[in-house]
Order: structure tokens, then sequence, then C-alpha cells
């Protein structure tokens, strides 16, 4: 194992192959961003307590901000831009869009990505385990409860086979 | 908010993370686990290591096995995959409340039991969990093996037992005497903050008298501190307010020089040891013996 200035990362974005030169301080937000050009993840804190750059790696939430890219070697990432499917919305965006879960929107990735670890693992989440995952993330414009209400419409919609995603 | 630059390694066994570390100067390396703590360090370089080696790709770290005496955990494991473990939950309950109350779900998806005991924060969960609960560390270093009681690992801010060219590999947790009551509590602005304050206790019961009792508090002072003084105000007597009330002067009087910073003030902090030193061992008494 030697050590390195320069890393080559191999990995899964939205199903995805890409290999990438990178420097090794690169974390895996600006990975996203400045290499692939996802611009859907939001950068707000860079020190974890936000959660607006959430996204999936093996279909777990983490923060993209606390994770070096390299440290997502051999792995999938999803990404708010990996939510809709053949031109049309993800239940769970379409579930933001009709409870008016967001207003300025600069956090509404992050929501829908922590969001979606939870639905995809379980179908019908009380309004404690919606509200610890909610919990996560900060938003300083809705109050959060239109949030929750768009959680628990999008549990409705995945819940009932109404799942337009191909899984 | 972007790191300075560093070299990084990425080994996948724990005799090449040891060999580098032993390569390198030991000031100059900053081992990463999660990186749930170290990346904001990085991120804001309060931290500027030469090289970041990461420890994440080691997998054979990455465990939790039942033991005949309790549970051994390796230090890779991530806080979610204890959260989702049944045996956790089903027979060290403390360990689990401990864990849950640690930051969000997404922190706990990349978080490792490891990193945290390692980190040893003041204010953090594990710390207080694994000197209540007897936790041994177990340490590879270019020597061998060595373990290090919980109590003896946390050594003040930041700073652990663990000597440079260490690495903290496994966590092994007694399994509770049956009919021990244990209770953890914390108070944090929001659900997810780190504590301003908090305390574990465990106790057991006899005959309706207090044995074996044992309190920590975290968040209070430079470490996770075991209040001896307020153990021995309650050991030996009944269950009652009395008993428990007698613990407030010692406990006061053991957080002697609490933190004071904009999250709360040192008398702040140390009205909360205080109420919460006495109701986490109030619960515990109720869960012992078959209380609960």
């Amino acid at each position: 194992m030697t050590t390195n200035r320069e890393y080559t990362l191999r990995l899964k974005v939205n199903g995805d192959a890409y290999e990438s030169r990178i420097d090794p301080r690169m974390n895996l937000a600006d990975y996203l961003r400045e290499e692939l050009g996802l611009t859907a993840t939001h950068v707000g804190c860079e020190h974890g307590v936000c959660g607006i750059c959430n996204v999936l790696v093996d279909g777990r939430a983490v923060r993209s901000c606390l994770m070096l890219a390299a440290q997502a070697e051999g792995r999938e990432v999803r990404t708010v831009e990996g939510l809709a499917e053949g031109g049309k919305l993800h239940p769970i965006q379409e579930a933001f869009i009709e409870e008016h879960g967001l207003q300025c929107g600069f956090c509404t990735g992050g929501f829908m990505m922590a969001v979606c670890e939870l639905l995809e693992n379980n179908a019908s989440p009380s309004e404690e385990e919606i509200k610890d995952v909610v919990g996560g993330q900060i938003c300083r414009c809705t109050g959060y409860n239109a949030i929750m209400r768009a959680a628990h419409n999008a549990a409705a919609k995945m819940g009932a086979g109404g799942s337009s995603a191909a899984e | 908010m972007k790191s300075a630059p560093f070299e990084y390694a990425a080994p996948s066994t724990i005799g090449d993370a040891l060999q580098i570390l032993a390569e390198n100067d030991p000031d100059e390396v900053k081992l990463m686990a999660g990186g749930q703590s170290l990346m904001p360090l990085l991120n804001m370089r309060l931290a500027r290591p030469e090289l970041v080696l990461d420890l994440g790709r080691i997998a054979d770290l990455d465990y939790i096995r039942e033991t005949d005496a309790g549970v051994a955990i390796g230090a890779m494991t991530t806080k979610r995959a204890v959260e989702e473990s049944d045996l956790i939950r089903q027979q060290h309950p403390l360990f689990w409340e401990s864990t849950v109350a640690i930051g969000h779900p997404q922190i706990r998806n990349r978080g490792t039991v490891g990193g945290s005991m390692a980190q040893a924060d003041p204010a953090s969960e594990y710390p207080a969990a694994a000197i209540a609960l007897d936790v041994e560390m177990v340490v590879q270093g270019a020597s061998g093996e060595r373990i290090i009681a919980a109590e003896d690992f946390f050594v003040t801010y930041l700073t652990t037992a663990l000597e440079p060219g260490e690495i903290l590999t496994e966590v092994r947790i007694p399994r509770l005497q049956p009919g021990t009551g244990w209770a953890f509590d914390e108070v944090a602005r929001r659900h997810g903050d780190f504590a301003i304050v908090g305390a574990v206790a465990t106790l057991a019961l006899e005959g309706g008298v207090i044995r074996d009792p044992r309190l920590v508090i975290f968040g209070a002072a430079d470490r996770a501190l075991r209040l001896r003084a307020a153990e021995e105000a309650v050991a030996g007597r009944p269950v009652s307010d009395e008993t428990f009330d007698g613990t407030a002067a010692p406990i006061a009087q053991a957080v002697e020089d609490p933190l004071s910073d904009v999250h709360a003030s040192e008398e702040y902090r140390r009205h909360l040891a205080v109420v919460l030193g006495g109701r986490v061992l109030r619960v515990a008494a109720s869960r012992a013996g078959g209380g609960e």
C-alpha cells in the first residue's frame, strides 16, 4: 500500500461507472459537483451539521461533505439526479411538490435523499421514525411541518405500489 | 472550508495500517475511521495532517460478535450497525440507547464505534457508557496487542491512552449481570446535537438495598467522569427519595470545574449533572431486579 497525493477513484454514480484522477482531499460533495457536474447535491455548512449535501452511498444516506471521494471507492452513489426516471419524477419529488415541502429549495435535495433511505427500507414508518430522519437536516424556510407531510405522502405513494421509479 | 492537502492511504489489513503508522511521523498522521469528527476538523483546517490513514477498508474490523462474556465489536463497525443489531438491543440495552442518542441517522451511517472511542470527545456518549459498563479497549501496535480498561482509556479532551503507533481494533462489552438496572439520559439543545451534559447509571438491588452502583457523567469535564463519591452515597441504602437526593452534594463537588461556553454556563452544567445524575440512578433502580 503506497501513499499518494493523487488518487484513482472508481465508483458508480446513479448507475453509471466512473474513473477519475482526484486529489485525495476532495470530498464527495465537491467530486459530484465539480468533477461530474451533478450540481443537485448542494453544499451548505461543509462540516456535517446541515444535512443539505446528503446522498446515498450503498443505499445509506450520508453527508457527502463528511466523506472523502476516495472513501466512495467501489461504492454505489445515488444523488437527486438519480431519483427521477424516464422523465418522470420520483414519488418523493412529487410528494414534496404536492405538500409544498420546500420554499427556497436549497436544502430540499438533502431532505429527499434522507427520506429516500428511510422509505426504501421501511414501507410504513411511524411519525417518530420520520422525525428522527427529518431532524437530521436543517431547513430555514418551511418550519418542517410541510416536510413531514411530504414524507408521509411519499410513504403512502410508495407503499401503495405507486412508485414511478424502476425499483 | 476545504481541507489542506494531504497524502492518503487506505490499507485493507490491520498489519498494513500498523506498518504505515510505523513508517511515518506519528504527529503528521491522522487515523480516519468514519470521518464524522475528523472531516469537519480537516474542512476547517483545525487538523492539517501530512497523511490521512483511512482504516475504513479494513473489513476485518467490521463485526459484532457474541462472546462468552458479552459482545465484541470491531472498531470499524458503524453506529448504524450497532443500532440495527438485535443482539445489542436486547442484551446490551444501555449501549444501544447510547448509540441512538449520537447524532442523526445520516451520521450514524458513517460514524464508527472505534472512531468515537478514540476521538474521546468529552461530550460524547460512548466514553460514558464504556466506563459504566467496564468496557475493554483492545489495542494493536508494533509490539502486539494490549487491553485497556475504559476508565483508563479516556485521559482528557480528545486524548486517550493510545500510544503513537497504536490502533484501537475492538471494543469488548461485558453482559450486564441479571437484574442489573441501567439508565441513560442527556440534555441537548436539539435531538442529535452534542449533549450539554449527560449521565449513565447501572446498579443492582438486593432486598431493596442498592448494590454496585455506577454513575458516569459526560459533558461536564475534560472527559467522562465516574462519580465515586456519589456512588458511595447510594451504595447500601434503600431506594428512596432521601437516598437519591443525597447524591446532589457529591455530584456538585465532583463536577468542580465544568466547561463554560456558548452552549451552557458552568452553573447550568453543574445543575444538569446533579439533576441527571439523580435521575438516572432513580430510573436504574426502577429497572433493577425485574422492576421493569
